[in-house]
């Protein structure tokens, strides 16, 4: 293949990737924004929302279509529920104290990765894409279903973008945002936001990992590396910042997919890591958030 | 008898019992006895920088592997034997806290806390990367020449024991002089309130530098012990859970205590040995532990046991 088809195909994958990585930032962004939580157990809502996709698949009958949409629609909700469940229990315990909460969501992480580990076991589980089209180009024949990954991240994070700037929802998650306690004072009930932006933050999370598990596969540790992305992605786009999240979300995808299949991929994440520490250290608002 | 006797009485106390464990114990207990010890020297190290000093590091993986890459390196590629090889770990582990330190002490709280985590990520992506010299995934075996000290093996269990406690005594008694030295005194106020303790004088940049990089040298020290004691060298060493394996056993032992990382090394390696026995899913225990210590327990036992009777422990 000449270099230009080549260039072309690792745009394409690492558009799968940007859009798959721009969901579960989007949620890690909200949460962080929002509670100014850090949850290391992102990739952990990650995973089980793949699991989930496979135990959805496996026992909903007929095409692998239905049981695709059907865990489009359960597969997030149950892990708001899970979510939810943490918050009350744990985080709302430690009055979502910033340095508290990393460890008690390392410990959810290990919680977590170890009961899927038990009862879903340690192999790779496929699950069966709901769709075989294939889009021919004259170079190399591509897989449809990842066009639709790209269609539907996009189609889910414009629904997010509604919900936080068109509805009443929105605004009150903003105003908890901008101002805990001003907001407190105008009668919202902060505790019900934090659990509600918790949830939907998981949520975000595992419908990414529903749309990827069919590229992919289901595993136990497979929320590992879109944690680390994830954090990348949400330093770089400057903490909190949900815009600058999505346009560092493209480059990040973009980019670890087109240094990936050039060079080493260690190589990328090396370069990847030693880059955010670096934004923190000497551009803590991101590359893309404004100083305040 | 004075507090400061007290305070000395106590640790040669807990010296000599651990003593007198190595000579009852049967030897499986004796060998564990020995790793604890050397984690212990490691989570007194993460102590100096989280208890103490009030740094809550994600990063200490990479001054523990600094250390056992430094000395199994040495081993490896260079023939050295266990003492200089030893003491070379100490010193990676002291460079790299203190080149850490220069950049993510500009930040604090919970940049600080992803900082360093990406540092450490770094380090081990880059014994991955450098395969060829470090061995990668697989590790390597630390060859019996380099697990000489003074004529005698570390690969046995009688030197080994005597060379574990002869680590932890120097550290422990190391820790204990610092923290009650005027210096710990001011790691204390650094974490307790960083603007009054500035507006004394004191430099706080300067202060949780060297904390660090005293941290870092316990950890560098522990890690090249660990390997050059147990024999391997693997990358899995660098990982994000053996930053947070410090952090447990110090948050269950007590914070901000000399003997704590000893006790909840202690507590913690039996509590997983016995969930072992039950389940594979050890981790499960490492994460209820947590989740436990943070909401009910955040100050650990030895921590409770200073704030209810023993106000003078250090």
């Amino acid at each position: 293949m000449a270099f230009g088809p080549y260039l072309l195909l690792a745009l394409m994958e690492g558009m799968v990737s940007a859009a798959v990585l721009a969901l579960t930032a989007v949620g890690l962004s909200l949460v962080f924004g929002v509670m100014r939580v850090v949850n290391v157990a992102h990739g952990a809502f990650f995973m089980l929302g793949a699991v989930a996709a496979w135990y959805v698949a496996q026992t909903v009958p007929g095409p692998p279509v239905a049981g695709f949409l059907v865990a489009l629609l359960v597969a997030p909700l149950l892990v708001a529920a899970l979510a939810t469940l943490a918050d009350t229990l744990v985080l709302k315990r430690l009055n979502h104290d910033p340095e508290a909460t990393i460890v008690a969501t390392i410990g959810l992480l290990y919680i977590l990765e170890q009961a899927v580990l038990s009862l879903f076991g340690p192999d790779a589980r496929p699950v069966a894409a709901p769709f075989t089209w294939r889009l021919q180009l004259p170079w190399f024949g591509y897989s449809g279903y990842k066009i639709f990954v790209v269609l539907a991240a996009v189609a889910i994070l414009f629904a997010v973008y509604g919900l936080m700037t068109r509805t009443k929802a929105g605004l009150i998650m903003r105003a908890t945002q901008v101002d805990r306690q001003t907001a407190q004072a105008f009668g919202i009930d902060v505790n019900r936001v934090y659990t509600g932006v918790f949830a939907l933050g998981a949520a975000l999370a595992a419908a990414a990992a529903v749309l990827v598990v069919p590229i992919s596969q289901a595993h136990y540790k497979m929320g590992a590396d879109p944690l680390l992305l994830s954090f990348i992605v949400v330093i770089i786009g400057g903490l909190g910042s949900v815009r600058g999240t999505l346009w560092a979300a493209v480059i990040i995808g973009l980019g670890d997919g087109v240094i990936s299949m050039f060079f080493s991929p260690t190589l990328a994440k090396i370069i990847a890591t030693l880059l955010v520490a670096m934004v923190l250290v000497f551009r803590p608002q991101g590359l893309f958030g404004a100083k305040t | 008898m004075s507090i400061r006797a007290k305070i000395w009485a106590l640790h040669l106390a807990v010296l000599l019992g651990l003593w007198g464990l190595q000579q009852v114990l049967p030897p499986y207990h004796a060998n564990n006895l020995a790793r604890i010890m050397v984690l212990a020297v490691f989570a007194m190290g993460y102590n100096i920088a989280f208890g103490y000093t009030g740094l809550l590091s994600l990063g200490h993986a990479l001054f523990f592997a600094a250390g056992m890459y430094g000395a199994g390196l040495a081993v490896w590629q260079a023939e050295w034997t266990a003492l200089p090889a030893i003491a070379i770990g100490l010193v990676a582990g002291g460079v790299a806290a203190g080149l850490v330190g220069l950049l993510a002490l500009r930040t604090a709280g919970v940049s600080f806390m992803i900082v360093t985590l990406m540092f450490a990520q770094t380090g081990y992506l880059v014994i991955l990367y450098f395969g060829a010299v470090t061995g990668g995934d697989e590790g390597f075996v630390v060859e019996a020449a380099g697990r000489r000290i003074f004529g005698a093996d570390l690969a046995t269990d009688g030197p080994r024991a005597v060379a574990s406690l002869a680590l932890f005594a120097l550290a422990l008694l190391g820790k204990l002089a610092l923290v009650t030295s005027p210096f710990g005194r001011v790691m204390v106020a650094m974490r307790e309130n960083e603007a009054r303790s500035t507006m004394l004088g004191y430099n706080p940049f300067a202060v949780k530098l060297t904390a660090l990089v005293i941290s870092g040298l316990y950890a560098g020290i522990a890690g090249a012990a660990y390997g050059v004691m147990f024999g391997y060298v693997g990358a899995n060493f660098a990982t994000v859970q053996y930053s947070i394996l410090p952090m447990l056993y110090v948050l269950l032992g007590g914070l901000g205590t000399v003997l704590g990382p000893l006790l909840g090394a202690v507590l913690m390696f039996y509590l997983v040995d016995f969930a072992s026995g039950l389940t594979s899913a050890y981790l499960l225990v490492v994460g209820a532990a947590l989740v436990l210590l943070v909401l009910f327990a955040p100050r650990g036992v030895l921590g409770m046991v200073r704030e209810r009777w023993l106000k003078w422990l250090p």
